[in-house]
């Protein structure tokens, strides 16, 4: 005979048996026996396809079937068979926007937002979430873009648009919100123009202004969520920070090239930014989108997936990026997923905070702009005019072009070596110690790396940086040359 | 209704608060008598829910099993389940009432910054939950 325990939740289908003796020699006669003499039972087993339901397990002994031979585990006399419920629960999905903050719909909001109101899981309660929330975008720039344009469309209350930068032609190739006539314009200024357009029934509250220590608090504070759609680690951990004093979720994205990376940091409920990255790289080291370049659809979609973010947690529901930060390499096309936790040790969000406010925090130090700009200050620059003065005079001049092979395919330096960084060391006795000589580079920030490089190595000439680079000399100089 | 020991309570709000900011969980151990549970005594299980533990708990079928055989050894049934709402009423979830089962009590306490608040009782009957008198005695 075989011993068939059964759990309380089971019990009124046995009439209140909580054990059963019953024959057979595998699980799946024991199952047939069971449901013989007790009928009901197979429909609590069951779906009505005779599928075994996921949340009954059935253990024979201290073993789970799944890991015997299933429905066929041969059972012997005196065998103990177990039904176990499984068991699940936990707190519901959470809004940031409360049911009494929900604003009314009128009928045109009905009629424009009529695809998010068929959603079951936005539906009316959701958009009208929506329309009382007020999100912060940090950046107008790759990432802000389609923040901007997808929040607006889909009809957040308030948007807040903060960036000190004004438009560039090169930032045309993906910051599509703004146009070609808009060059030369306050990034924010150009955005709300745009975001008008879009839907204007959006209220675009604009702060043509760096985020600072000084600034963020009183900023942040004045809504629920922000997307932080910055270029720098300052900015990044200035709003990491912000948010997490006064409560409110990050929802983050960066990218480089053609890796883009996105999460949602939000102490309350999972780790923050520090969790994932305790400290910055050393400055300098990562370069950024103007150095390294960025492939111009990858904005569109990391600033798209954090739109999808910040829409869930306002509305509530979904499975949040919480505790997961997903990275795409849009030149394989693949994405992946690492999970984060939350480091108790953190300074700000951690049992022992350290971090209890903004402004006596150095930022500037902690992100090694300070010591950078200290430790480049020796490096001598020479301006392109300059430069030029001297080329002409006669002077003889060593010039050396440290930028990548595909960006001199853009624009060559009359007359320069080519040497890239890594090589200057060993190679330094291709150049004239007696004679000056001036690097270059696109931006003037890689050619002082190179002249740090090449005095460590112990070279002993005179070495002087072209100052804001080759872009410069083609402002400046020779104004038939391209700049990028 | 569940008849349960003030110094229980006070164990599952304890262990509520040590797990904040995420779920604790646990079973109850007691006996059935028409229509009251006795609480005997409780169980804590490490939440396994892997990823979600700030708002989501899940019992393992192991850890059932054992909890079932620790029930009979004591001659005890498992008469229900404890979890914890971390910032949340005590109010059970729809994925609570998606993941229920009947007979059982689901005792769910609230932690407001890390403080327990309230602890409700629920049972499954026709597919919903209702609220079941909880008695500390």
């Amino acid at each position: 005979m075989i011993k068939v325990l059964i759990p309380t939740t089971l019990r009124s289908f046995t009439d209140q048996n909580s054990e059963l003796l019953l024959e057979g020699a595998t699980v799946r006669e024991v199952i047939a026996a069971l449901a013989d003499e007790y009928p009901n039972t197979k429909k609590a087993i069951f779906d009505e396809n005779g599928v075994p339901r996921p949340f009954v397990n059935i253990f024979v002994g201290e073993n789970n079937i799944k890991k015997l031979n299933g429905y066929d585990t041969a059972l012997k006399d005196g065998d103990t068979v177990m039904l176990i419920p499984a068991i699940a629960g936990g707190a519901p999905e959470k809004s940031l926007i409360s049911e009494e903050r929900a604003e009314k719909l009128t009928n045109d909001e009905i009629m424009r937002y009529s695809r998010h109101l068929l959603l079951k899981e936005i539906g009316v309660k959701g958009q009208k979430k929506l329309k009382a929330a007020k999100v912060l975008i940090v950046g107008l720039g790759g990432l802000g873009t389609p923040l901007a344009q997808y929040l607006a469309a889909v009809g957040v209350g308030t948007l807040g648009l903060i960036d000190f930068d004004e438009v560039d032609s090169s930032n045309l190739q993906r910051q599509v919100i703004h146009g070609t006539r808009d060059v030369g314009r306050p990034k924010v200024a150009s955005a709300k123009d745009s975001i008008k357009q879009i839907n204007p029934l959006v209220k675009v509250e604009t702060y043509n202004t760096m985020l600072t220590a000084e600034n963020a608090l009183e900023i942040i504070e004045q809504y629920d969520v922000v997307a932080d759609a910055s270029d720098n680690y300052k900015t990044r951990y200035l709003v990491n920070d912000a948010c997490v004093l006064l409560g409110k979720p990050d929802v983050f994205g960066a990218m480089y090239q053609f890796e883009g990376q996105t999460s949602v940091y939000y102490a309350k409920e999972g780790p923050c930014y520090r969790c994932m990255y305790p400290a910055p790289p050393p400055a300098g080291l990562v370069p950024s989108c103007a150095e390294g370049g960025v492939i111009g659809v990858l904005p569109g979609i990391i600033g798209t997936i954090q739109a999808n973010e910040v829409i869930k947690l306002i509305v509530g529901g979904g499975e949040s990026l919480i505790g997961r930060l997903m990275v795409l390499d849009a030149w394989k096309m693949r994405f992946r997923e690492l999970k984060i936790d939350k480091d108790p040790d953190c300074p700000i969000c951690g049992k022992h905070k350290t971090i209890t406010e903004l402004e006596e925090y150095d930022y500037e130090e902690f992100c090694g702009i300070k010591k950078q700009q200290e430790e480049e200050a020796p490096v001598e620059s020479i301006t392109a005019k300059e430069l030029h003065r001297r080329l002409v005079a006669g002077e003889e001049i060593t010039i050396v072009d440290v930028r990548e092979p595909h960006e001199r395919a853009i624009v060559k330096f009359p007359n320069a070596k080519v040497i890239p960084i890594g090589q200057l060391a060993r190679r330094q006795n291709e150049l004239n110690p007696d004679i000056d000589t001036v690097f270059i580079c696109k931006e003037g920030k890689r050619s002082i790396l190179a002249v740090n490089t090449l005095r460590e190595a112990g070279y002993k000439g005179p070495m002087y940086n072209l100052k804001d680079g080759i872009n410069t000399w083609a402002r400046d100089v020779d104004k038939t040359m391209p700049q990028y | 209704m569940i008849v349960i020991k003030k110094n229980l309570l006070e164990k599952i709000e304890a262990e509520a608060e040590k797990s904040y900011p995420f779920e604790c969980c646990g079973m109850i151990f007691g006996s059935i008598e028409e229509n009251k549970k006795l609480a005997h005594s409780i169980r804590s299980v490490e939440n396994n829910f892997g990823g979600e533990e700030y708002h989501r708990f899940l019992i393992t079928a192991e850890d059932m099993m054992r909890g079932e055989l620790y029930a009979r050894q004591n001659g005890l049934d498992m008469i229900g389940f404890y979890h914890s709402h971390p910032d949340h009423p005590a109010i059970p979830s729809e994925y609570d009432r998606e993941h229920a089962l009947p007979v059982y009590s689901y005792l769910i306490t609230s932690v407001k910054d890390g403080k327990a608040d309230i602890t409700a009782s629920y049972e499954l009957s026709d597919n919903k939950f209702t609220a079941e008198g909880i008695s500390a005695v």
